[in-house]
């Protein structure tokens, strides 16, 4: 008979040090070695010295005071009662002051339905009739009729020119990128084509709005396009300005999407092929979907520059946010001293959208990727 | 050799080049009965990939005919879609849709192309994966399932068409070792059924069991085809007794 084996236990060892809780965190990544610990002591000492100053400028001194001279008065800090004054002009722009409810009502709807696109459960092809009826809307209120027609709500009518501030900024975005998108699928699709035109036309396209600035291209469509027009035609300055931001977003989006497409291996075009799928077909079920969700980030990114980019329509006199803030500070001796305080106002605005942007950015690209889980 | 209305697939003198130099299909003259069982081996870069693919257009042939079930293949697109329908095929790397569940990846076929309504499709569906023993998989995406899974996922799709002719492509050469059983038995199960099957394979015991003909190719051309108990037994050209020593030497 083989001996018994007697088990015998191992003695107890203490536990490993604690990795987490505050002490252990602290230790492991802020002085885990000489370099980090170095880092740290630096940008600690740069917060302990500005910090306290930006919080004692931007809270504890600052004044809401409506009146200049109390905001000039020696030792105080921000004066946010600049913002105060200033606010219905900075995000309505030159829009006729009595009317500014009409703005305030047709962008509540627009961000409405921004959000109520964005939920996966309003997707259907009911978000096309709500939109048509968001733009609809839109431009009922802001125009007072739709360009002419539907002249039948009693609204005083208000030039495109006078529209202005945070509506204008949203319009432009929005209605930028809901026709950017489509726009540069489509060119993207183009570059890759077997027909030798098509894919000439889209390549020059791309390269020619690639080899000049935004601003160049709305300097022409506002400035150059008109003198190509038959005498008595004229087309409003808005709407040319939509179409340069269009056009130039476009370009830089087909690029993002081609990079998509160029990423699919070829059998999946080859199966869809093999089970009978038409060119289209192929495309909209099989290639679109996986090739859209692949550059998630880099079409987002391409959204928050042309949310971005719609500031640069000052320079041909629409003033978007941006530019009401200018017509807000720059124009009146009284107030112009507090310019900064409006620019932290809109950089916050800013800052609202293009961070939602990015963080619904995240959300989408769960969403998407959710059939690579194993 | 049979002619007549019976050949499924004629080959008549198809040659195809790859950009200008290289001549990948070399005057093939190929019959295919309906029902028939064919087996395709040969070295890498034969050509056995090419031939298959000319016969539902993913590759285009620039000399010769090619008429599969009465229609000649030509640039006419609805004639290339036509065929299509009547043509299954299986890829090496399966080519599922990763982004579609294996149900959606079988109905989208026979809804966009067939216009068949969806509760249909999925029917139809479901009995095809039966058929490939799959069916409690169909709410999974592909990537959750084993290569050999995807695999008779990849054929149950190319059935849901009803195909006349399936098309296999090396369907077990992308695969582990113990799958290839599980995607074999489907193929032998398939061919005991009477569809016309051609399948460019390096499985021997695969084309021992069902083939009624053996092809064997190289540098383009057909070298030999015969029965596969010919094939095997009693090779003609020393091209293939030197590719099945190669193969069948341990």
């Amino acid at each position: 008979m083989a001996e018994t084996i007697i088990f015998q236990s191992k003695p107890a060892r203490p536990a490993p040090n604690r990795t987490e809780g505050l002490l252990p965190w602290i230790k492991l990544n802020l002085f885990g070695t000489w370099q980090s610990a170095l880092s740290t002591v630096i940008i600690g000492a740069l917060l302990v010295l500005y910090v306290p100053q930006f919080l004692n400028w931007a809270i504890f001194t600052s004044t809401t005071s409506t009146n200049a001279d109390a905001c000039r008065a020696a030792g105080v800090g921000a004066c946010w009662g600049a913002v105060v004054e200033k606010y219905r002009l900075i995000i309505f722009g030159r829009y006729p002051f009595e009317e500014q409810w009409r703005p305030l009502v047709a962008t509540l709807i627009m961000l409405t339905m921004l959000v109520v696109s964005c939920i996966r459960y309003f997707w259907s092809k009911w978000l096309v009739l709500g939109w048509t009826v968001t733009l609809a809307a839109y431009f009922i209120l802001m125009y007072g009729s739709l360009f002419g027609y539907l002249d039948v709500f009693g609204l005083s009518k208000v030039t495109t020119d006078r529209w202005g501030g945070l509506p204008l900024t949203i319009m432009l975005s929005t209605l930028s990128i809901m026709l950017a998108f489509p726009l540069a699928v489509v060119v993207a699709l183009g570059r890759r084509s077997h027909l030798p035109a098509i894919r000439s036309l889209c390549t020059v396209y791309v390269e020619l709005i690639r080899g000049v600035p935004l601003i160049s291209v709305l300097f022409m469509a506002s400035f150059m396009f008109p003198l190509f027009m038959p005498q008595g035609v004229t087309i409003d300055t808005l709407l040319r300005v939509l179409v340069g931001i269009t056009l130039f977003a476009a370009a830089y989006m087909a690029e993002v999407v081609r990079g998509g497409l160029q990423s699919l291996p070829k059998g999946q075009t080859e199966a869809a092929a093999s089970i009978g799928l038409s060119y289209w077909q192929t495309q909209r079920k099989i290639i679109l979907p996986q090739a859209l969700a692949t550059v998630i980030p880099g079409i987002m990114n391409n959204f928050i520059s042309i949310f971005k980019d719609t500031s640069l329509v000052t320079i041909v006199s629409l003033y978007e946010l941006t530019g009401s803030h200018g017509l807000a500070f720059n124009s009146d001796a009284d107030w112009r001293p507090f310019k900064l305080e409006g620019y932290l106002f809109i950089v916050a605005i800013y800052f609202v959208f293009c961070f939602a942007m990015s963080r619904y950015s995240l959300w989408i690209e769960a969403q998407v990727n959710k059939s690579k889980l194993r | 050799m049979s002619t007549g209305t019976d050949n499924i697939i004629v080959f008549d003198k198809v040659n195809k080049w790859y950009g200008n130099s290289f001549h990948v299909l070399r005057d093939i003259d190929l019959q295919v009965r309906r029902g028939e069982r064919i087996v395709i081996c040969g070295p890498s870069g034969s050509g056995k990939s090419t031939l298959i693919r000319c016969i539902n257009r993913l590759e285009e042939h620039q000399e010769g005919r090619l008429i599969v079930d009465g229609t000649e293949l030509t640039d006419d697109v609805k004639a290339i879609d036509r065929i299509r329908k009547d043509v299954g095929m299986v890829f090496q790397q399966f080519n599922l849709f990763p982004h579609l569940t294996v149900l959606e990846n079988l109905t989208l076929s026979p809804m966009y192309v067939g216009k068949v309504p969806k509760k249909e499709a999925e029917e139809r569906a479901m009995t095809q994966l039966k058929r490939v023993r799959i069916a409690e998989q169909a709410e999974k995406y592909p990537l959750q399932l084993s290569g050999g899974q995807q695999q008779r996922v990849a054929i149950a799709r190319a059935l849901c068409l009803t195909p006349k002719i399936m098309l296999f492509d090396e369907p077990t050469s992308a695969l582990d070792p113990e799958m290839i059983k599980e995607v074999l038995d489907v193929m032998v199960e398939l061919a005991n059924q009477g569809i016309t099957m051609i399948c460019v394979t390096h499985e021997m015991g695969f084309a021992k069991a069902v083939a009624d003909r053996v092809i064997f190719m190289d540098q383009g051309q057909i070298v030999e085809q015969n029965t596969p108990h010919e094939f095997f037994n009693n090779p003609k050209t020393d091209r293939s007794k030197d590719f099945l020593s190669k193969i069948l030497g341990h």
